[in-house]
């Protein structure tokens, strides 16, 4: 019989190792899986790469993470933000390594991750500054059709992290409005994934028709109560 | 230099927003470009996209209505109209990228006059670099319009030869929005679209520096 159901955040994220890639889905405080990160810090995997669209927010969640000291490197879109103080502070002063991206070429990539894609051409940063890699040297380009490409490669991740709203033990996910975002993608491109959700039902119960992350993308599920901060994505009745 | 019929802020967004035709795909950068929405012409139909998945996107709740699940790409709480589609955000950039939003409205540092476009980032060093959608924004939309002040608070036009910011994308900009003039780029450079009274075409190639070819008769 198949449970993807986990007992506890602890269980879920029992055995990560030191260095693994880490993809945390969410975007602004939208579908930021807190609770999974709190259980990352908790379990004490080191040297960990981070992957998500932003670099933390106040002092919670992927901020505390960073803060932690056990992150190398995040590659992220938009790290600067009004309260970012934490990846800030550890990026001017030299202590972890930023590897920006343009955000359709962050999800791209995952997603040729997740698809079997070995790279693709995109035209998103051709002839900027962000058409270079991490070392300095420019990225492959070509003229196709008249148009100028840039070459990109997958990011694979070793464990993903996602909030949804619902799942069921064979790990298919619902989700709520746009805390949805990098969610379904992440959960390909990562060997591991664990996902948090509000409602756990039993099978047959989410709509086959309405299910956007089928359980195959999917290795645990925990049960997070919903939260009323705005952190935790809602506030309001349903 | 004063200019008194100089267009606001808010002049500008009704200008953009007259601009927009009925039944347009369209995403609002941060900052400024937010303020067209709230000048679409009654009855004229606009789909507002949001990079993080919302098609149909809807104005601000009122005060104890936010969601925090339903937020811009600014993180602010907003609303989904009837009609309106979520999805995720590989979803959200392949519509961009891929030319299905009809119009895209940012802001800029720089804007060359053959439309290469620089509004991420200073390059001054010690400042963190964030990039976010605009670079997806800037070369996928069918029409990328730029909605700015024409000169920098020392008085320096911001549309330039090539720009010395970094570039977020090459000849993407179409239309130029100020609040002195409007005007058109091209790869034969630039065109007036529309002037504010008391400014003449002379002067306004004074300010910028380039020449600029005179108004299309209509």
């Amino acid at each position: 019989m198949i449970n993807k159901i986990s007992a506890s955040v602890a269980d879920a994220l029992s055995g990560v190792a030191d260095g693994a890639t880490v993809l945390i889905g969410g975007f602004g405080t939208a579908g930021i899986p807190n609770e999974l990160i709190e259980g990352l810090i908790e379990q004490g995997a080191r040297d960990l790469t981070v992957v998500n669209n932003n670099a933390g927010n106040g002092d919670t969640g992927l901020a505390a993470l960073l803060k932690s000291g056990r992150v190398r490197k995040i590659i992220c879109s938009f790290p600067r933000q009004s309260d970012s103080q934490v990846f800030d502070a550890l990026y001017l002063s030299g202590k972890i390594e930023l590897e920006l991206l343009p955000q359709g070429n962050l999800s791209e990539r995952l997603r040729a991750a997740g698809a079997g894609i070995g790279a693709f051409f995109t035209p998103t940063g051709f002839g900027t500054d962000l058409a270079h890699n991490p070392d300095g040297s420019a990225k492959e380009t070509r003229v196709i059709q008249g148009k100028s490409y840039v070459l990109e490669v997958p990011i694979f991740g070793d464990l993903a992290l996602i909030k949804a709203e619902s799942g069921d033990r064979w790990g298919n996910l619902t989700y709520r409005k746009a805390a949805r975002n990098f969610g379904p993608i992440m959960a390909t491109a990562a060997k591991r994934t664990v996902a948090s959700v509000h409602t756990i039902v039993e099978l047959g119960e989410l709509d086959p028709e309405v299910i956007v992350t089928p359980g195959i993308y999917v290795s645990h599920v925990v049960k997070i109560e919903r939260s009323a901060t705005q952190a935790g994505g809602f506030k309001g009745p349903l | 230099m004063i200019y008194p019929h100089r267009r606001s802020k808010e002049v500008l967004a009704q200008l953009i927003a007259q601009d927009i035709h009925d039944g347009a795909y369209v995403n609002l950068g941060i900052g400024m470009p937010t303020l067209v929405a709230n000048h679409i012409p009654l009855g004229r139909e606009v789909i507002l996209h949001s990079e993080n998945g919302i098609l149909g996107m809807g104005p601000a709740p009122s005060a104890d209505e936010e969601d925090f699940d339903l937020i811009n790409a600014g993180k602010q709480p907003v609303t989904l109209l009837k009609g309106g589609a979520y999805f995720h955000h590989t979803d959200s950039f392949a519509m961009m990228r891929g030319g299905h939003l009809d119009i895209c409205v940012l802001g800029a540092f720089q804007v060359s006059a053959t439309g290469d476009l620089a509004n991420w980032h200073t390059g001054a060093p010690g400042a963190i670099p964030a990039v976010g959608g605009a670079m997806d924004l800037a070369i996928g939309a069918k029409q990328t319009w730029v909605m700015m002040d024409l000169l920098t608070k020392a008085g320096v036009s911001k549309i330039v030869p090539v720009c010395t910011y970094p570039l977020t994308g090459m000849a993407c900009v179409k239309r130029i929005y100020t609040d002195l003039a409007t005007l058109s780029c091209s790869p034969q450079g630039l065109k007036i679209v529309s002037l504010i009274e008391g400014l003449s075409h002379a002067e306004l190639e004074t300010l910028i520096g380039l020449p600029i070819a005179a108004a299309s008769p209509l």
